[in-house]
């Protein structure tokens, strides 16, 4: 360090032409300079913009009449956006954990020396490539009780069986679920295998030198030491679940009735096609919101572990 | 350690047989939608109405794809998707490599050339990975107005690149991170400028994170629907959009053999990358979420 910081003295002493000297090193503000442009204007001044527009009662188009937070009381007597709302926990909260829950078992299975192993991560992690509207379709396709899995398993000789969630109010936001774990759960397992290929062999023989049996030092050992992993897939698939909005779209269209919108869908209903700009701006805040509450712990801490590591 | 796996007693025989089991019972679960698809498309009408979603095909047929392609209706045109299908790389095309490019710059800059605040300003575009795309929606759909670009294909590959430049800056920087530094300083000393060292000395290194950049930004933009429904006109939807309004079209028959065939093409191209490149499609993906 201190040697290349003296050399590049010299090289200054050496006499430079100045004015190219000049130009090379304003050279990579240069580049960068549209793109932090770009991302102040697009990025930082949009959100600006949708926060002044969910301050106004725009209707059709945007309109400039301040209303105060008027937007957002409407927004909190908005049973709609109340279902949608829960819908997100519901949804968010079982979509993570069972991604969870299967991409750590896939990926400690696939970690038993498993003959033909890049075969079956292949197969586990395709859906990931496909857009959340192909799965939509797929799974409509699938879920109708018509046609479906109900009408497969009943030809099967099981006459009473039932399956029809898709048409069923209460029940329809559990096939987004299924949906959604189908596409991304082999990311998990992708994420997971990662880390547990990362883990140094030594710990676990001497786990297993201490006589604990597979399943118990997964659990206390290995399961520990992929926390990092745990916590970039929770921060990923709940950005995921916030997102969510094709999926939606393709798979319920947000029905019956509304009984499976989302925030994302929510917002784009309100904005786009049922003219209530400011009331859509409100509740893109919100989503906005509901990201900020999970990304800034999460920086928080990566900031912290890599100050300490 | 080799002593205990070699000492195979019936127990762990079993425990090995049910190992498997439980990873083909999981293979199936994926595979089945895909299977489903593939059958049902080339599947006539009749059967399907009559058999079972598993049962194979009697009479194997493409008129479906040809359908889906050429034919079927996405609101009010039958035109099918085909149009939409190149529409998607018409888009996708120059959003990938306006993005890679200025990621690759960016990257460059970032690491090699750092300055006091290019930290500062790293993180200040990293944000843009993150924010739902809902809060930009409003304002974009206003400013393509302004600038022309309102449903136009020429608005959605601005759209992408703005909004992929965060991914790919992050793709590059993380990569160029770990080059030696020495070797760039070797240059600097000998004269060579921005552009000369990049071109000469990260560029050739940089094949595997451009291919990592390549495929996550086409499998991104591909897959899009978002921009693509707000920001596009009947004749510049990408296939996603297309997709969608097809099967939600209710003129006569629900014919789902249609349906899928349509959703296989809107699938393939990335499928097809997925299965060429997959190793880097799973490095882009961890790249992407976890750093470095």
């Amino acid at each position: 360090m201190t040697r290349s910081t003296s050399l590049s003295h010299a090289g200054r002493a050496l006499g430079r032409p100045s004015s190219s000297g000049f130009l090379q090193s304003w050279l990579p503000r240069l580049v960068l300079a549209p793109s932090v442009a770009i991302s102040l204007f697009f990025v930082y001044g949009f959100m600006l913009w949708t926060f002044v527009l969910s301050l106004t009662n725009s209707r059709m188009l945007p309109s400039y009449d301040f209303v105060g937070f008027a937007q957002y009381g409407r927004l909190m007597a908005n049973e709609r956006w109340w279902v949608a709302s829960t819908n997100l926990v519901i949804f968010g909260g079982l979509f993570v954990v069972i991604c969870l829950v299967l991409g750590a078992f896939l990926a400690i299975l696939l970690d038993q020396r498993i003959r033909r192993e890049g075969a079956l991560r292949t197969i586990y992690l395709y859906p990931m490539a496909l857009s959340f509207i192909v799965t939509g379709v797929v799974w409509k396709w699938l879920l109708n009780p018509g046609l479906g899995l109900q009408a497969m398993v009943r030809g099967w000789g099981f006459e009473s069986f039932t399956f029809d969630w898709l048409v069923d109010p209460d029940m329809a936001v559990y096939t987004l679920v299924i949906a959604a774990v189908w596409q991304a759960s082999g990311f998990v397992m992708a994420l997971f295998l990662a880390g547990l290929r990362g883990i140094d062999d030594s710990i676990i023989k001497a786990a297993q030198l201490d006589g604990g049996s597979l399943p118990r030092i997964y659990w206390r050992v290995v399961i520990p030491c992929l926390r990092p992993v745990v916590f970039s897939a929770v921060m990923i698939l709940a950005h995921i679940a916030i997102k969510s909005f094709d999926l939606v779209v393709a798979l319920t269209g947000g029905g019956p009735g509304y009984a499976t919108d989302l925030p994302a869908t929510f917002m784009y209903t309100h904005a786009f096609t049922r003219a209530q700009v400011g009331l859509g701006s409100a509740s893109a805040m919100l989503m906005l919101g509901g990201v900020l509450a999970i990304l800034i712990p999460y920086l928080y801490s990566e900031l912290r572990s890599r100050k300490n590591g | 350690m080799d002593n205990v796996i070699r000492r195979r007693t019936l127990g762990a025989r079993l425990a090995r047989l049910a190992l498997y089991a439980a990873l083909l019972l999981a293979a199936l679960f994926y595979l089945l939608p895909l299977a489903v698809m593939l059958i049902t498309s080339v599947k006539p009408l009749d059967e399907i109405s009559a058999g079972s979603l598993l049962a194979l095909p009697q009479s194997p047929t493409l008129v479906p794809w040809a359908k889906a392609w050429g034919e079927a209706c996405t609101g009010m045109r039958c035109e099918g998707v085909g149009g939409y299908f190149w529409n998607s790389f018409a888009i996708v095309i120059p959003a990938v490599a306006i993005s890679t490019v200025v990621g690759a710059l960016n990257g460059y800059a970032l690491t090699k050339w750092r300055f006091r605040g290019s930290e500062l300003l790293f993180g200040l575009m990293l944000f843009g990975c993150f924010i739902p795309f809902q809060v930009v929606l409003l304002p974009m759909a206003q400013t393509l107005g302004w600038l022309g670009l309102s449903s136009s294909r020429a608005g959605l590959v601005l759209v992408h690149v703005i909004f992929g430049i965060a991914f790919t800056t992050l793709f590059f920087r993380n990569f160029y991170v770990a080059v030696p530094t020495e070797l760039v300083s070797a240059a600097k000393l000998d004269g060579a400028g921005f552009f000369r060292i990049f071109w000469r000395i990260l560029l050739p290194v940089s094949a595997p994170i451009i291919v990592v950049s390549v495929i996550w930004q086409f499998t991104q933009i591909w897959n899009d629907f978002l921009f693509g429904v707000a920001f596009s006109a009947h004749d510049t939807q990408p296939v996603t959009v297309a997709l969608n309004n097809l099967v939600n079209t209710s003129t006569g028959v629900r014919e789902y053999n249609v349906d899928m065939a349509a959703a296989m093409i809107a699938a393939l191209p990335t499928l097809v990358v997925y299965v060429l490149a997959g190793k880097y499609f799973v490095r882009g993906l961890t790249a992407g979420s976890v750093k470095g």
